[in-house]
């Protein structure tokens, strides 16, 4: 390859993730003004997992609220959250009270954990208007019958939804959604895909920007920037550095700074990871030639579907998934963290390092915050980690 | 679906007692003291003698199933709160802290995973290894605790996944075509843990044995919601956040049980004669007050202590209800003639109207500040429970700024000693009653009118 495309090639990936940046973080939540064409209103939701398809066949544009990351200014927040919550509990909150969420025609949250669940009660008392509901996605999907209720919320979903948009929604609009959504999904697989094989290719702050910008522009325009990402990462020339190949796991609700992975990507190459694990939820294909589109999604959640330390699964114990992952990336190590006040995260953290032990896997403990500024000690500790590594798999 | 739910009765319409009471000798904290007693000790042997063992908490818990299949019943919670009130607590989480737990999760769970670190040695005695547990997902510390539970003793945990209360204003009416599908998922995963209960103990589900057991929780319930209608009454003749935390501790214990309905016939037989005799639990009563959140176990006696000085007295807590397992706000009975069905059912409803509904706390708390004549709220947050207090600030804001009714808010904990400072609860506490003295004013209450209430009886 002449060293002119393979510098076009890098222009170009450069000027996506740019893209990605303005729309992930930048450009805040799009408005009527600013809505991709085809869509009404938008539908914002607290991670995990939400059934974007469902919004999409509506015309709402599936908005994941992931945060006030470390720029936001806390005015109405504090007096109304105990200081023992989360930053991304306390900071969505300040993204409702302080109206940069008003655009927003509808807002999900889950049982992922309790502090999440009480955002629907201080919209309620705070913005009835707009609204907000807590999407029951159970976390027993081992019984029989758990498909079913899962088809049974998201049909209550869809007719609530049919209801704010002012026009049913058909079972072949969700079968067109469910053919976008899955190809977004296929090329997101690619993305870890390289991760895995050529890490130097495509870092795991890079991939992150590449995942996040999803979650703020249209499935169609996702799809379109990915593509071109694809082939871009694909034509990139660049020599892989001595780095150990590490496992990141700990973002899958509350995102870590963009500084923190970054400096992870210095001294490490992460070859997999748990970050906006929702986006990434199904693992195959939702059936899109089924007679029930809804029934197709309900049960892909349930069959064929990632894990988190929010969703008990028996089929998925929490020390064989972590330790899946780690054989299926090749990984030397394993970087564990955890959002300061998640409980659910320190719990698992915390387990995991003793499951890590036991199986003679290196692992580095890191807590963080969205809202953390300052990476100079969490650097150092990495630095150490990184050149430990090195020397013990030289 | 058919409807055939008894609906709770209400017979009483004046705040007179609904009938004569017969007043027997009976002292609840010591006839309660005497049963927790005994509960332990029957738990010691149950691993030498291989009796099955179940873990389980006190929202969402298919006690009845188990009981059927005549599980012994561990509650972790109870284990832990135990180590407060003996005062042993600071041990037990200072070895769990030590092997790597974080200050900011629950403290129960760092109690119990300092238990098990002790290899289940407890104030109480021995706490057998259970068998299996059943959390739900009303609480997420239920099943990150579970799972500490599947990966020491490695045994099936069970989450009874329940589905809540989706938004504000919620109405959910048993019979209509939500509660029934709710009931039928619910119902789903009771048959799933009926197969798993019957593979784990060699016996055959026994409907009949069931039917019996919630007859038993029937006539609890009633009794139970009595019970708490009658401190309805000024003067209140127990105090919910002091008395009440053993009548729950016998309501969740002793749940379906021969003594649990004995005790709570005989509770309700004295509280009524209390009342008959203009009996409070203060003696002059000056404020009644609502308490939302958990106990502090470590320091309740104190705490109280400090409210009741003033005149306070807790008539109410939405502990009485979600650490109860809701069913006074399902306002439902079982139907014995429907076992499973009607588990189901009342499961479900409960879980909206009783549990959930906390994320969603001004909605009914509203209605009790009104049904207990409260003249104030008192929120406890702690981070060990962010069940109960990740909303509590926004919804004391609402309580304030909408309904004008004066709260306090104070921070400490469940069992953690280091979160109890004294003096700095003190002069909030008098802060407190020094504001609500200029509004209510000074006297005390004694035969103010509280708003009218219907009752149950049997």
């Amino acid at each position: 390859m002449s060293a002119e495309i393979a510098q076009d090639h890098e222009a170009s990936f450069t000027a996506i993730l740019e893209q990605c940046h303005t729309a992930a973080v930048d450009a805040g939540i799009p408005d009527s003004h600013s809505l991709p064409e085809g869509f009404s209103g938008t539908l914002g939701y607290f991670p995990v997992y939400f059934p974007d398809e469902i919004a999409h066949a509506a015309g709402l544009l599936p908005v994941n609220i992931l945060g006030g990351g470390n720029k936001l200014e806390m005015k109405h927040a504090d007096a109304r959250m105990g200081s023992f919550v989360c930053s991304i509990c306390r900071s969505t909150t300040e993204l409702g009270l302080n109206g940069t969420l008003q655009s927003l025609s509808a807002f999900v949250t889950h049982p992922i954990c309790d502090a999440a669940k009480h955002l629907a009660g201080i919209w309620s008392r705070n913005l009835p208007d707009q609204g907000a509901e807590i999407l029951y996605l159970p976390q027993n999907p081992n019984s029989p019958g758990a498909a079913r209720y899962v088809a049974a919320e998201y049909q209550r979903l869809r007719a609530e939804l049919a209801r704010k948009v002012g026009h049913p929604i058909s079972d072949a609009a969700i079968r067109s959604s469910t053919r976008l959504y899955n190809r977004k999904r296929r090329l997101m697989r690619d993305l870890y895909q390289i991760r895995r094989d050529e890490p130097w290719k495509l870092s795991c702050s890079e991939s992150y920007m590449l995942v996040r910008a999803g979650t703020r522009i249209s499935c169609e325009q996702h799809i379109e920037l990915l593509e071109q990402a694809l082939d871009a990462i694909r034509h990139r020339h660049v020599v892989a550095q001595d780095k150990p190949r590490v496992l990141f796991v700990g973002g899958f609700c509350e995102q870590p700074p963009l500084e923190m992975l970054e400096t992870i990507d210095d001294v490490c190459f992460v070859v997999d990871d748990d970050l906006l694990i929702g986006q990434r939820w199904l693992t195959e294909d939702v059936p899109e030639d089924a007679g029930d589109p809804v029934w197709a999604l309900a049960e892909s959640y349930i069959q064929r579907s990632n894990a988190s330390p929010v969703q008990h699964d028996e089929r998925k114990p929490k020390d064989q998934y972590l330790m899946a992952m780690l054989r299926a990336a090749n990984a030397d190590a394993v970087i564990l963290t955890a959002a300061k006040f998640c409980e659910p995260g320190l719990d698992d953290q915390l387990f995991w390092s003793k499951d890590l032990d036991e199986a003679g896997v290196q692992y580095l403990v890191l807590e963080f915050e969205e809202k953390m500024t300052s990476f100079e000690q969490m650097s150092m500790q990495v630095e150490t980690f990184a050149e430990s590594l090195l020397f013990a798999l030289a | 679906m058919t409807t055939a739910i008894v609906e709770v009765p209400s017979v009483r319409t004046s705040n007179a007692p609904a009938r004569q009471a017969v007043w027997t000798p009976f002292n609840a904290r010591d006839e309660g003291q005497r049963l927790f007693k005994e509960w332990y000790a029957s738990l010691e042997q149950a691993n030498e003698r291989k009796e099955p063992v179940a873990n389980v908490f006190v929202m969402g818990n298919a006690i009845e199933i188990l009981r059927s299949f005549d599980f012994h019943m561990v509650f972790p919670e109870i284990n832990s709160l135990q180590t407060g009130v003996r005062k042993t607590s600071a041990e037990f989480i200072r070895v769990s802290e030590d092997y790597g737990m974080s200050p900011d999760v629950c403290s129960y769970v760092k109690a119990d995973m300092g238990m098990m670190l002790k290899e289940e040695e407890h104030p109480t005695g021995k706490i057998p290894r259970p068998d299996i547990s059943v959390s739900s997902n009303m609480c997420g510390t239920f099943i990150k605790w579970a799972e500490i539970w599947e990966r020491r003793y490695k045994m099936p945990s069970f989450v009874l996944d329940l589905p809540g209360q989706r938004t504000s204003n919620w109405v959910v009416r048993p019979g209509d075509a939500q509660h029934s599908a709710d009931s039928r998922w619910v119902e789903d995963q009771f048959k799933d843990l009926i197969a798993k209960c019957e593979k784990i103990t060699g016996k055959r589900f026994d409907i009949d044995r069931l039917a019996e057991i919630q007859g038993r929780v029937n006539q609890m319930v009633i009794h139970w919601n009595n019970v708490m209608e009658l401190n309805r009454m000024c003067p209140a003749p127990y105090n919910a956040m002091l008395d009440g935390l053993t009548y729950i501790g016998i309501m969740n214990v002793y749940r379906g049980t021969v003594e649990g309905v004995d005790f709570m016939r005989r509770l309700e037989e004295d509280i009524r004669a209390k009342v008959a005799r203009g009996e409070g639990r203060v003696p002059e009563e000056r404020f009644r007050l609502l308490f939302s959140g958990t106990p502090c176990y470590v320091s309740m006696r104190r705490l109280v202590e400090l409210f009741e000085s003033w005149g306070g007295v807790f008539a109410y807590s939405d502990y009485l209800t979600f650490a109860a397992g809701g069913m006074d706000a399902a306002e439902l009975l079982y139907d014995t003639s429907r076992p499973l069905e009607s588990l189901a059912e009342v499961t479900a409803l409960a879980a909206q109207r009783g549990l959930s509904n906390q994320f969603f706390a001004h909605e009914r708390m509203e209605k009790q500040i009104h049904d207990y004549g409260v003249d104030g709220v008192v929120f406890h947050g702690i981070k060990s429970c962010r069940f109960v207090s990740a909303g509590m600030a926004d919804t004391r804001d609402y309580i304030s700024k909408r309904l004008g009714i004066p709260t306090l808010y104070i921070e400490s904990d469940l069992i953690d000693p280091r979160y109890w400072s004294d003096a700095q609860i003190k002069n909030r506490v008098d802060a407190f009653f020094e504001a609500l003295q200029q509004r209510v004013g000074a006297g005390p209450m004694r035969g103010r009118e509280v708003p009218t209430r219907t009752g149950c009886a049997l």
